[in-house]
């Protein structure tokens, strides 16, 4: 195998993770750094053609290609594995700037407490109150060591929204319920579409506390501290599955590749697939990939980077035997409690195909432990919105109010005109606690492109999701009343973990961080405890998901990360904690 | 060599509609030409009548409005079957299959291709049947996954781009006042709120400038 020339540190994944790691590393060190990516070099001005929803949308041009690689999925152990034959439940994208480029760009932080989730439950409702087979645990890092962090990365991505609450004083029509902030959001909130109006005058009008979703589709022109200028949103409804054409929707290949492209000591490698990382020693010596020209070669480096989504980066630590001696490599697999969880259908059109992914109003007076949990039949929670992303007719046609059966010929097409633009979603974001019975491993039947054993998902849902589910979609549902709605569908309730529905692409866990090797792949700076070269980031970290969307976290848990490489690592290499 | 296959289309009732040559360089039709021979990419003209019949029942042109049949929907389902979709470019492939529960999705060997070329054999002869008797037929087939494939096809060429072959002069999204792409919605966004605001429909092609191309043409 060809050995190509040492470097010092190599990325594998050149998507927001990967990319920021980069740009901390090769701006502020010397180092050499080389990123390899998986799929293609992609820029700006590629994505006007993008405005297709058969190709982009349906088709999934901007996802890794799933006739290569998938995953097998099973609800217990007691199931047989099947492959996830095409795209379902979540999209992982390939191509510089990875899924980075085609998401919506909700940004959220984190509460304080679910940083501490196991410590915090304990002592509010007790040991006992913990579900049965539950893998719980505090992340070995607390939110007010991630702020400045979160603060960075939303200057960098120049997130719009309104703060609720700016270094402990709440300030109405933000998120009163968040943790305390710094800083008031780099931009104002974005515009509000009609749908978004209409639940937030409804979720006043009960007591609620709407305010605009924090937005990556950044409101207005932004010049971020890195000096890198973005333009305003224009809202033409194409961010989520698609690239922005106009690069306000911040995107690794908008806000993080122009300053990289000036760096002599970075180089980009588009369509390298890393087989292996190797580790002999305690120490990582490189990964073996197939490169551009399809040739298999090994890549020595000083430090290696794992910035490959949280299943990539899962998978390739146990194809790599890398060692985990107590056995945590693969746990704590949760995705997100993602329903619609009222279907709105209104009197008046809503003229939907205006929007962007993260143009909209959401609710956290059900999130986390903001309510007291005493008397309901789960713990945790997270947060009631609505996105007016861009309503896409292939999608969308079809969606039927309760009242109507037909599913084709006259009858149908007649009802579904006339819902066609009436129809809203109040969706729910919840959070998915962990449980052991929830794990990922190697499949021993199907293999990848290369004779590589897929990665398998044993995944359920389990009662305290299903009873959270329940609870947030009766509050859904009285929110659409108050919106006046002529017909309502609620969600009919979660039943068993189905692959074949888009939920969100907020997978986390694997190689999870924590305070000790005993219960965690990781330390609290994404350094394995195994080898301290090696670094494993993204959101595969998380012990278990907190309702919100991850990319913030995953940002801020990178900066951290790359603080203490800088400066401490690098002069004196060991471990960090 | 194999035979061609083309499906005539009327002038009049397609008219502006950009359809392709035999060697695929596009070609607008206006409404004063003759009538149009289609060339066909993977259906034989009979399959071809077949299904037109079967999807301009499943979202007919009747009072609340033109449908399959005007927008050309077989001609979408055609060259999707012909390209990379057809073959299952987009799904994994490898064996073995086995059947699965429904919530780890299709776990067929069937092709869409394989779905349609099989599927359409019990719909035979339904052009030549009339629409009463078409929906009977379709009745009988309705929980097959040849019906579910061909139902979600309809939906995807009532409303795709005009480069993919349905939706011939945009009428689909004139039905649903759906303005295609755009470049910018920011004075209106917050603006007309209750209304409908409906801005005339635009290609892909004409806000772009030039010809996309678009997955169907792919390897």
């Amino acid at each position: 195998m060809k050995r190509l020339p040492e470097v010092d540190a190599v990325i594998v994944g050149g998507g927001w993770t990967g990319l920021l790691m980069a740009h901390q590393l090769a701006s502020r060190t010397s180092m050499s750094v080389v990123v390899l990516e998986r799929g293609a070099p992609r820029k700006t001005r590629d994505y006007l053609d993008t405005m297709d929803e058969l190709d982009y949308a349906i088709r999934l041009r901007m996802m890794q290609d799933i006739s290569k690689e998938t995953v097998t999925f099973r609800h217990s152990e007691r199931g047989r594995a099947l492959p996830v034959r095409q795209y379902g439940s979540f999209l992982p994208g390939a191509g510089v700037g990875g899924a980075g480029e085609h998401w919506s760009g909700i940004s959220y932080r984190y509460v304080p407490d679910s940083f501490d989730l196991l410590t915090k439950t304990k002592e509010k409702y007790g040991a006992k109150r913990l579900p049965e087979d539950h893998a719980i645990q505090d992340w070995g890092v607390s939110y007010a060591e991630l702020e400045p962090h979160y603060t960075r990365t939303e200057r960098l991505m120049g997130i719009s929204g309104k703060a609720g609450n700016l270094n402990g004083k709440l300030i109405e029509g933000g998120n009163i319920f968040e943790g305390p902030r710094s800083e008031e959001y780099p931009t104002p909130p974005m515009k509000m579409p009609y749908l978004a109006a209409l639940f937030r005058d409804a979720s006043k009008s009960l007591g609620y506390h709407p305010y605009p979703l924090p937005a990556a589709t950044t409101s207005q022109p932004y010049t971020n501290p890195d000096g890198v200028s973005r333009a305003g949103c224009s809202y033409c409804g194409y961010c989520e599955r698609y690239g922005c054409m106009i690069g306000a929707k911040s995107q690794p290949t908008n806000t993080l590749i122009p300053l990289l492209a000036k760096r002599k000591n970075f180089t980009l490698r588009p369509g390298c697939w890393v087989r292996r990382v190797t580790v002999e020693g305690g120490q990582a010596r490189g990964v073996t990939c197939i490169d551009a020209s399809g040739e298999e070669v090994f890549q020595p480096a000083g430090i290696v980077f794992l910035a490959s989504w949280t299943l990539n980066n899962t998978r390739l630590l146990m194809l790599s035997k890398v060692p985990d001696p107590h056995q945590n490599l693969g746990r704590n697999l949760t995705h997100q409690i993602s329903i619609p969880a009222a279907t709105v259908f209104t009197e008046k059109p809503l003229n939907r195909f205006m929007g962007a992914g993260s143009a909209g109003i959401a609710m956290n007076d059900f999130d986390a432990d903001v309510f007291d949990h005493s008397n309901v039949p789960f713990l945790r929670g997270g947060h009631i919105y609505t996105v007016c992303y861009g309503f896409r007719p292939m999608a969308n046609f079809g969606v039927m109010p309760p009242s109507r059966k037909a599913q084709w010929g006259s009858a149908w097409k007649k009802a579904a005109l006339d819902a066609y633009d009436r129809t809203g979603r109040i969706s729910f974001y919840g959070e998915h606690l962990a449980y052991k019975g929830n794990f990922m491993d190697l499949d021993p039947v199907y293999k990848d492109a290369q004779g590589d054993p897929l990665l398998r998902l044993t995944l359920d849902w389990r009662d305290n999701e299903r009873n959270m589910a329940k609870f947030m979609a009766e509050k859904a549902t009285g929110i659409a009343r108050a919106m006046g709605a002529r017909e309502i569908t609620p969600f009919p309730g979660l039943k068993s973990y189905d692959a074949t529905r888009y939920q969100s692409t907020h997978i986390q866990g694997g190689a999870i961080m924590g305070a000790s090797p005993a219960t965690s792949v990781v330390n609290s700076y994404l350094q394995h405890w195994s080898a301290n070269n090696l670094f494993v980031i993204g959101s595969s970290a998380f012990p278990q998901n907190p309702s919100g969307n991850p990319t913030l976290t995953a940002m801020a848990l990178t900066y951290r990360a790359a603080d203490a490489i800088v400066e401490r690592y690098v002069k004196k290499p060991g471990s960090l904690v | 060599m194999k035979r061609r296959h083309f499906l005539t289309l009327s002038a009049a009732s397609v008219g502006g509609a950009l359809v392709y040559t035999l060697d695929r360089r596009p070609y607008v039709v206006s409404a004063q030409d003759k009538p149009v021979r289609v060339p066909l990419r993977f259906f034989t003209e009979t399959e071809a009548l077949d299904v037109a019949a079967a999807v301009a029942r499943i979202f007919p042109s009747d009072e609340s409005g033109p449908g399959a049949n005007e927008a050309g929907v077989v001609v979408y389902v055609d060259r999707q079957l012909a390209g990379p979709y057809g073959r299952d470019r987009y799904r994994y492939t490898q064996g073995p299959f086995e059947s699965g529960i429904p919530e780890q999705g299709y776990q067929g060997k069937a092709t869409p291709r394989e779905i349609y070329r099989e599927g359409v054999k019990k719909i035979a002869g339904l052009s030549k049947l009339a629409p009463v008797e078409q929906d009977a037929a379709l009745k009988q087939i309705e929980t097959t996954s040849f019906f579910t494939l061909m139902r979600t096809h309809t939906i995807e060429g009532m409303f795709c781009d005009p480069m993919h072959g349905g939706n011939i002069g945009m009428i689909g999204w004139q039905l649903i006042g759906f303005p295609g792409p755009r470049m910018t919605y920011f004075e209106d966004v917050d603006s007309h709120y209750g209304n409908p605001f409906r801005p005339k429909p635009q290609s892909l092609r004409q806000v772009v400038g030039r010809p996309v191309k678009p997955s169907e043409d792919e390897a």
